[in-house]
């Protein structure tokens, strides 16, 4: 045990910006769904989340006090008419990760909502998802985010996902000054009024993207979903700085242009554990015996689990997260408060990149709730979330070195991913050239009946969404030199992705040295909770 | 492994018992059987039917072809015209209340991506005729009765369209109408249709049996729930 005194001069409490030295404890990093517990080099960084923000007092009081004082719109009882119709659009799944304990904060602003508008007269209202092109909630999940009462009422005439494929169920709107396709939904855009739900995760989220992206079609998103727009975007968590958002803006205003849209946006913390979990937030320095305790208890039993049962079991732990702030009213004014929250809550600066960066990868992805984290949504996590979790500076150098510590498998689950198996298996071992994969086969995965057919009535995936992870990974496939998976079970995995593979971390920060030079400065990025790098140069 | 096929043109061929309709040729057989005529006529069949139905399971379980060919048969005596006038009553009462509730869907999407679309069934053509009317497929490759003087022998004019001899005719098919074989779909319930499956670029399974739910999983095809 290392003493007091020692651990004292290890670190700065206040900082988030640890120094590795000797005696430093070993640091615990998600593979998969396992824990390593790695020594680092001496002098390496390891840059840690913010605390969590303290969540607000009175959840319903401060749900009312948005949505009575709005940002740039008349508050909502003021918008509202007897007889109108009215349609309520909500994130999907995907957000937050992992899901929330219930109440999930989107049940709480229905519960206010709804009661509004039902005192008001309006009784034509639909609750939409608004999943775009992702998997269509299952019944359970959908009764899970708005609650039994909410669920019992509205399911499923008026509770149900947006099908971005029913030929009868888009709009086409005017296009954009740069011919971009609009098109929404036709329920949303023929109601007298949207309230869009939105629960803003990372700074990505939210604004124009809500209606624009997830009530959208695939036509729609093919003018910022494609890899020229991911390309000429430093960074798509910095919408100030994205191509991305910037053509999304450009959908979003036409939609305001032509129809009324009230948003509700919620910022939560980053508190993904508590209770006897609590301590996977903390730095390593901080952690009591009793931590450690903890730590080595969960990895053996984790070791002792067939890996099916592990994820069901990580599944199952909701996050205690807690809202630290609503805004709501019109897109642009509203979002502007909400990314403020964001950046509060997950800005952590940083001085200088590094050559070599150290993510270790969670069971999880926005892509993967209740099911398997495959071998494109690891690169998805690695290249496109964790590489893009920056303020327009990467964290890595150019031309530096990624390392992942992921198992890398070769899972894929048959119900929510289908297309992501052909895409893996048939694609990929022909070309990774983002450019040359959405000319040659983008629209023929879109249109595959089956995919079609399995993204309309089953829980799968639209078949253009592998390919939409592999543009999110083209900034990062761009920028770095190397991506290294360390404990990689396979050889074949990281060769289809271009990667290479290494038994341990240790082994793959030797490689990374060799390759960015024995003077490498290296970070290790402690992900999660989520924090997003603000690098000085 | 094959070039890929520079043609465009694609298909989606479809199985249909058990694909997009819930019955099979038995079901259709004793529609048939009890709508005989005579009293004793509809007696005599429905129970040589019943009787069979032990010897149709144990030969379908061995071999679809030999289930076929006993199967037909059966058909023998009927006269053309009556097998036409109940071709399109067995459709009403038998067929359209059993097609799959999401097997239209499916059809309509392949045909919005540009696909022709063709039944492929080892069922008698005659008895198919009013699904593919009804569901709007371009097309249908199916088995043909022999008749003569208007009345059918029970002998099915070969090729029969089943297994293997299936995925040939879908490959004649694409050839004689300039088809991209490697860029069609198809889409079958059973392991017995696993050449068909096998023969295009595209194979889906469809409410899959057991045999074609392991097959699927292991080439990794998408499986399709229908019902």
């Amino acid at each position: 045990m290392r003493s007091l005194k020692t651990l004292r001069k290890l670190y700065d409490e206040e900082s988030h910006v640890v120094v590795t030295e000797r005696g430093s404890p070993p640091r615990v990093l998600f593979s998969g769904e396992d824990f390593l517990l790695e020594d680092l080099p001496i002098g390496a960084r390891v840059i840690y989340p913010r605390a969590p923000l303290e969540g607000v007092p009175n959840l319903r009081a401060t749900i009312r006090y948005a949505i009575n004082h709005p940002e740039g719109m008349e508050p909502l009882h003021a918008l509202l008419r007897p007889g109108m119709k009215v349609t309520v659009a909500l994130d999907d799944i995907s957000l937050p990760l992992p899901p929330m304990r219930t109440p999930d904060v989107r049940q709480s602003i229905l519960e206010i909502v709804l009661e509004l508008l039902a005192d008001s007269g309006v009784d034509d209202v639909h609750l939409i998802i608004a999943n775009s092109l992702h998997r269509r909630m299952t019944e359970a999940e959908m009764r899970r985010m708005v609650g039994e009462k909410i669920y019992r009422s509205f399911y499923p005439e008026r509770y149900y996902n947006h099908d971005a494929e029913d030929p009868a169920g888009i709009v086409e709107l005017e296009r954009t000054g740069h011919g971009e396709v609009v098109a929404i939904n036709r329920r949303a855009a023929e109601s007298d009024l949207i309230v869009y739900v939105n629960i803003n995760l990372v700074p990505m989220d939210g604004g124009h993207k809500s209606v624009g992206t997830g009530l959208a079609n695939y036509e729609s998103l093919r003018a910022h979903h494609n890899p020229t727009v991911i390309r000429e975007s430093d960074s798509y968590m910095e919408p100030a700085r994205s191509a991305l958002h910037r053509s999304t803006e450009r959908i979003g205003r036409v939609i305001d242009r032509h129809l009324k849209v009230f948003h509700i946006e919620t910022a939560i913390n980053n508190r993904m554990f508590d209770g006897q979990l609590a301590f996977l937030g903390k730095k390593e320095e901080d952690y009591t015996e009793f931590d450690r305790l903890k730590l080595q208890g969960l990895r053996y039993t984790l070791s002792k689990m067939p890996r099916a049962a592990k994820r069901k079991l990580f599944m199952s732990i909701p996050a205690p997260y807690e809202v630290i702030g609503i805004h709501a009213g019109a897109t642009e004014p509203t979002h502007a408060k909400t990314l403020e929250l964001c950046w509060r809550q997950y800005a952590v600066p940083v001085e200088g990149q590094s050559d070599i960066v150290i993510y270790g990868v969670p069971y999880i992805s926005p892509y993967n709730v209740n099911s398997i984290l495959n071998p494109l949504l690891v690169q998805v996590m690695g290249l496109g979330y964790f590489f893009n979790l920056n303020r327009g500076v990467p964290l890595v150098k150019k031309g530096g070195v990624i390392i992942l510590c992921h198992p890398a498998y070769d899972e894929f689950d048959p119900e929510h991913h289908p297309s992501y198996i052909e895409f893996f298996n048939r694609l990929l071992p022909e070309t990774r050239d983002a450019l040359v994969l959405e000319r040659k086969y983008e629209r023929e995965f879109a249109t595959n009946p089956s995919y079609v057919h399995l993204y309309r009535k089953g829980n799968a995936y639209h078949g253009a969404h592998p390919f939409y992870m592999w543009y999110w990974g083209e900034n990062g496939r761009q920028h770095v030199g190397k991506v290294i998976v360390a404990g990689a079970e396979n050889n074949h995995v990281p060769e289809i992705l271009g990667w290479q593979r290494t038994d341990t971390l240790a082994e793959a920060i030797d490689i990374a040295r060799g390759f960015a030079g024995r003077s490498a400065e290296i970070s290790l990025v402690h992900l999660p909770p989520i924090l997003q790098t603000d690098v000085s140069l | 492994m094959s070039k890929p096929s520079s043609k465009s043109a694609k298909a989606a061929f479809y199985d249909v018992d058990g694909t997009l309709v819930k019955t099979n040729i038995v079901h259709t057989y004793g529609y048939y059987a009890m709508n005989r005529g005579s009293l004793w006529g509809i007696a005599g069949r429905t129970l040589a039917a019943v009787a069979s139905v032990p010897i149709f399971a144990a030969l379908d379980a061995v071999d679809r072809k030999i289930f076929n060919e006993f199967f037909y048969r059966y058909y023998a005596g009927l006269s053309e015209d009556r097998l036409l006038t109940l071709a399109e009553e067995m459709f009403e009462d038998l067929v359209k209340p059993a097609i799959f509730p999401k097997a239209r869907d499916l059809i309509e999407e392949a045909r919005r991506s540009g696909c022709k679309i063709v039944f492929v069934t080892g069922a008698l053509d005659f008895t198919v005729r009013p699904l593919v009317k009804y569901l709007e497929a371009d097309d249908l490759i199916a088995n043909k009765m022999q008749y003569v003087g208007g009345i059918a022998t029970g002998k099915v004019i070969p090729p029969i369209i089943e297994g293997a001899n299936k995925a040939n005719a879908v490959r004649e098919y694409c050839v004689r109408e300039g088809l991209a074989l490697d860029k069609s779909f198809a889409y079958s319930d059973s392991g017995s249709d696993y050449a068909m499956l096998a023969v295009v670029g595209r194979p889906t399974a469809v409410n899959p049996d057991i045999r074609l739910r392991a097959l699927a999983r292991a080439y990794q095809w998408p499986i399709l729930d229908l019902r």
